[in-house]
């Protein structure tokens, strides 16, 4: 997903030597405007960076330059483009940075439906026992083992399903945040004892279905296929997945849209034992390497 | 130029600005008491977003952090933006960083640890500031 790997550009405000200094309120305005749309800024004052500091990793230099604008190049040697804004508005300062931008992907806060949220696990660990319940859990491969340690990591946020904090639930110490989740301790509040016990008590989320969820999912599967093939209903099918997973989404605070997006009971299937097999995997792996640093 | 370098950032604020979660009232204030200082500082659109990337920057603010000169990250719950910066390969020492909650404090307390008087005018100049 190009939106979640290119960086956003930097844009540097620069007001050291050779530059006036903006209107206080025109400033915090123009700021503003840029962060708004995505990009990455460095306020350069006097007594600060250099200006060629200042300027290494800019996409854009902005600044009062009183019509004297400088040649700036970042540390590779390409030339910045450096905009005198003197006479500038804040609008006319952002379209600038724009043209400059010259339609270069970037992820934009600002783009409606092409924004990608960030929106992903992160994990506390301090608190994480690597027990891999989340590892096995997911079904889009957001979590791997780092190599090293084989310590539970997230391995690509970017397939996490926005606003979907379930994973979160399935954690015994809760080690898992979302920081932008709208409470505690998700969002990364402090954990108190009472968030620990309420955790403990929800994590079996098989448990909270009523039965094995594999099991459920096998039984859903067959009794869907018998009665499509009588019904060939497309509507029928979506309420059957709908009904099934209602508990679900209730249990976990799995938002609608993840849920009906699922894919298939059969694909659910595989990629559960797969995930299974990497969290046992890494689990085996952790043990090998804790009892062969006890014996040395 | 005549300048002293200061590259390191001393002050980093994070916009959050893919989610409506940090009050805007208190991102707003805290931008404008910063702009309206004599601080430089780094600004980002959003600290989650540049995890997700493991955006190289982080690192280099983590490799940066001195004791002596504490660095100011401006985000939201500490717990959380260890663990951001932890995703991104870059471990954050326990010494010289003082992470302040947009989410939970308010404008004024996190301009005062930072070293800024609200309504003081431009021209505050924390104590660490370069000099």
């Amino acid at each position: 997903m190009i939106a979640a790997t290119v960086p956003p550009p930097r844009v540097v405000l620069y007001e050291g030597a050779g530059s006036a200094p903006l209107d206080p309120d025109v400033r915090t305005r123009l700021l503003a405007a840029l962060l708004d749309r995505g990009y990455a800024v460095t306020r350069a004052v006097p007594g600060g960076a250099r200006r060629e500091e200042a300027s290494a990793a800019a996409f854009v230099v902005l600044g009062r330059f009183g019509g004297a604008v400088p040649d700036v190049h970042d540390a590779a040697g390409r030339t910045v483009h450096v905009h005198d804004i003197g006479m500038s508005t804040v609008d006319e300062a952002v379209a600038l940075v724009e043209e400059a931008r010259a339609g270069r992907p970037m992820n934009r806060p600002d783009a409606g439906a092409a924004t990608w949220k960030p929106w992903f696990p992160v994990i506390d660990t301090a608190r994480c026992t690597n027990c891999m319940q989340c590892l096995s859990f997911c079904l889009f491969d957001v979590y791997g083992v780092a190599p090293a340690d084989h310590t539970l990591r997230v391995e690509n946020p970017a397939n996490c399903k926005v606003n979907c904090p379930a994973c979160s639930r399935v954690c015994p110490e809760v080690a898992i945040m979302f920081p932008k989740y709208h409470a505690g301790p998700i969002d990364g509040a402090p954990v108190s004892e009472a968030d620990v016990h309420r955790e403990k008590m929800k994590v079996d989320i098989s448990a909270l279905l009523g039965g094995d969820i594999l099991a459920k999912l096998r039984e859903r599967s067959a009794e869907a296929k018998s009665r499509f093939s009588k019904e060939r209903s497309a509507d029928a099918a979506l309420a059957e997945r709908r009904r099934c997973l209602t508990k679900l989404a209730d249990a976990a605070a799995i938002p609608r849209e993840v849920l009906d997006a699922l894919p298939t009971p059969e694909e659910i299937e595989r990629r559960t034992a797969e995930a299974a097999r990497k969290a046992a995997a890494a689990r085996d792996a952790r043990e090998h390497a804790t009892g062969r640093a006890v014996q040395s | 130029m005549g300048e002293t370098a200061g590259a390191t950032p001393r002050v980093l604020y994070c916009r959050c600005a893919y989610a409506q979660v940090v009050p805007g009232d208190v991102k707003d204030a805290v931008l404008d008491g910063l702009a309206r200082s004599s601080v430089a500082f780094e600004m980002v659109p959003d600290l989650c977003e540049m995890a997700a990337r493991r955006d190289g920057q982080l690192a280099d603010i983590a490799r940066a952090v001195d004791p002596a000169r504490p660095l100011h990250i401006v985000a939201c719950w500490p717990r959380a933006v260890r663990g951001l910066f932890h995703l991104a390969d870059a471990r954050l020492p326990d010494a010289g960083v003082e992470i302040l909650n947009m989410r939970a404090e308010t404008a004024a307390d996190l301009l005062a640890r930072v070293g800024l008087d609200v309504g003081s005018g431009t021209g505050a100049t924390p104590p660490e500031a370069p000099a």
